[in-house]
């Protein structure tokens, strides 16, 4: 039997997520309305004030988007690890961690990237200056992608967990905290006019080192969850 | 070599061999804490701008150390078990994370305490204090992974990924917390001069830090003894030795 390289594997996997995804639409825009409704909340807890509610704009915008993600992230894995499809990919004999990148790369895709769209219109409700949305964009590209990795480390832990979605949050918030600083301080330093390449580069390089060890941690996880 | 690995890694043999070390880490560790103790609040001399508050520093630097010790002894102990299968390091790791945890915790409230006469606040987001305060949340969520499973080996095989994925995250998290704060307060919360401490007030310092190890070493034995009764519940050779 010819065996199916694996990239043609991954695509494969792609794909049928983004297919089963335009199935059901109402599960992607859900994260989204979620992260709507918690930027509103923000000038309804402090102040209406737009001056006063700049200076902390990318903050609240990232930490937004960082619940927003997470909340997408618990249903990651556990469709599939419920009805056997996992399964059948660690028996397989492609490499797990590339379908599970391809997974997670879909579901970046479907949730990540709206945020990353949405945000400068969400920002500049806020009264973020648009100068910054540059800064804010990429800041979030790089790390929506770095927590979607994180992210599905988690989901792969908890997926056979009870109540897993609070822990979820638990085991990866804490992991998440650099990117929110670095994130944060990306867009506040394109508000004060100086260039934020440090902290995006710092950004990019946290991507980069999770995108190489991710995909491991995230397989030995997933095999954990499935052998029992 | 070999032989002697695995026979550490036998339950009844680590049960007895554990019970037979506490004491001789008990009892060295309560006398260099007590020594450690009378020397840094009697001998050492008061520090010049912080007068008599700098002492508690003696409890709260080897407690902010041996939590991150703890930490790593936690990983190195949870990667040995996911790699060797060995049961008797996953029970280790689970035996740590407590003990860390309360170190942790205890580093943090004597920050907190240290930091009201020196700073006037109860908290302020300093760096070590921030990061900290994230290790503690590490241990948490570690805690509380291993224990929504009902299944004890799939508790110890998750937590250990979980463990190893915090072991290699924790150098960043406190990197980007110390410029985190560099970036945004710059030098309005004074830093504590640590190189510059006098000879008299470290002494004390090494102490306790040693005793503080020795008390690891006890209570990583009692817990890890407890840990392995808890597993071998049912294991013949309980019923033999009781």
């Amino acid at each position: 039997m010819k065996r199916t390289p694996i990239t043609h594997a991954a695509r494969l996997v792609f794909q049928r997520d983004l297919t089963l995804a335009w199935r059901r639409w109402d599960e992607v825009t859900q994260p989204l309305i979620f992260y709507v409704v918690v930027t509103t909340m923000f000038p309804l807890a402090t102040t209406p004030d737009l001056s006063q509610l700049r200076v902390i704009s990318g903050g609240i915008v990232w930490v937004a988007a960082l619940l927003a993600s997470l909340l997408a992230l618990e249903a990651l894995f556990r469709a599939d690890v419920e009805d056997g499809t996992t399964e059948q990919w660690v028996l397989s004999g492609q490499p797990l961690g590339w379908l599970l990148l391809a997974k997670t790369a879909a579901h970046w895709v479907l949730t990540g990237l709206p945020l990353v769209i949405m945000s400068p219109i969400v920002g500049t409700a806020l009264g973020l200056p648009g100068e910054a949305w540059g800064a804010l964009v990429a800041s979030l590209l790089l790390g929506t992608g770095t927590l979607s990795i994180l992210g599905g480390i988690g989901a792969a832990l908890t997926v056979g967990v009870r109540r897993g979605s609070v822990l979820l949050s638990l085991l990866v918030l804490p992991l998440a905290m650099p990117l929110l600083i670095f994130g944060s301080r990306a867009v506040g330093m394109a508000m004060d006019g100086e260039s934020p390449s440090g902290p995006l580069q710092l950004l990019a390089a946290i991507f980069f080192l999770s995108l190489s060890l991710g995909p491991l941690a995230m397989s030995a996880a997933i095999r954990i969850s499935v052998e029992n | 070599m070999w032989l002697w690995f695995h026979k550490l890694a036998s339950p009844p043999h680590a049960y007895r061999l554990l019970g037979r070390m506490a004491p001789w880490f008990g009892w060295p560790a309560l006398g260099l804490i007590l020594l450690a103790t009378w020397w840094g609040l009697f001998k050492a001399p008061a520090d010049y701008q912080q007068g008599d508050a700098f002492r508690i520093l003696y409890v709260h630097a080897p407690s902010a150390w041996m939590s991150m010790f703890t930490y790593v002894v936690m990983a190195v102990a949870a990667a040995v078990g996911l790699i060797w299968r060995i049961k008797l390091a996953h029970a280790a790791s689970a035996a740590c994370a407590p003990i860390g945890a309360s170190f942790t915790f205890l580093a943090l409230a004597t920050g907190s305490i240290w930091g009201k006469p020196m700073w006037g606040t109860w908290w302020v987001w300093d760096a070590r204090l921030t990061s900290e305060l994230l290790l503690l949340f590490l241990y948490l969520g570690y805690m509380a992974l291993r224990a929504s499973f009902d299944d004890p080996q799939r508790a110890d095989r998750a937590s250990a990924v979980l463990a190893i994925v915090g072991v290699i995250n924790i150098p960043i998290i406190h990197f980007s917390v110390k410029w985190w704060t560099t970036l945004h307060q710059g030098a309005s919360v004074t830093k504590l001069a640590k190189p510059s401490i006098a000879l008299a007030m470290l002494v004390p310092l090494f102490i306790m830090i040693a005793g503080f190890q020795l008390y690891f070493g006890w209570a990583i034995s009692r817990r890890l003894r407890g840990e392995i009764l808890r597993r071998e519940r049912n294991a013949g050779w309980l019923k033999e030795a009781s």
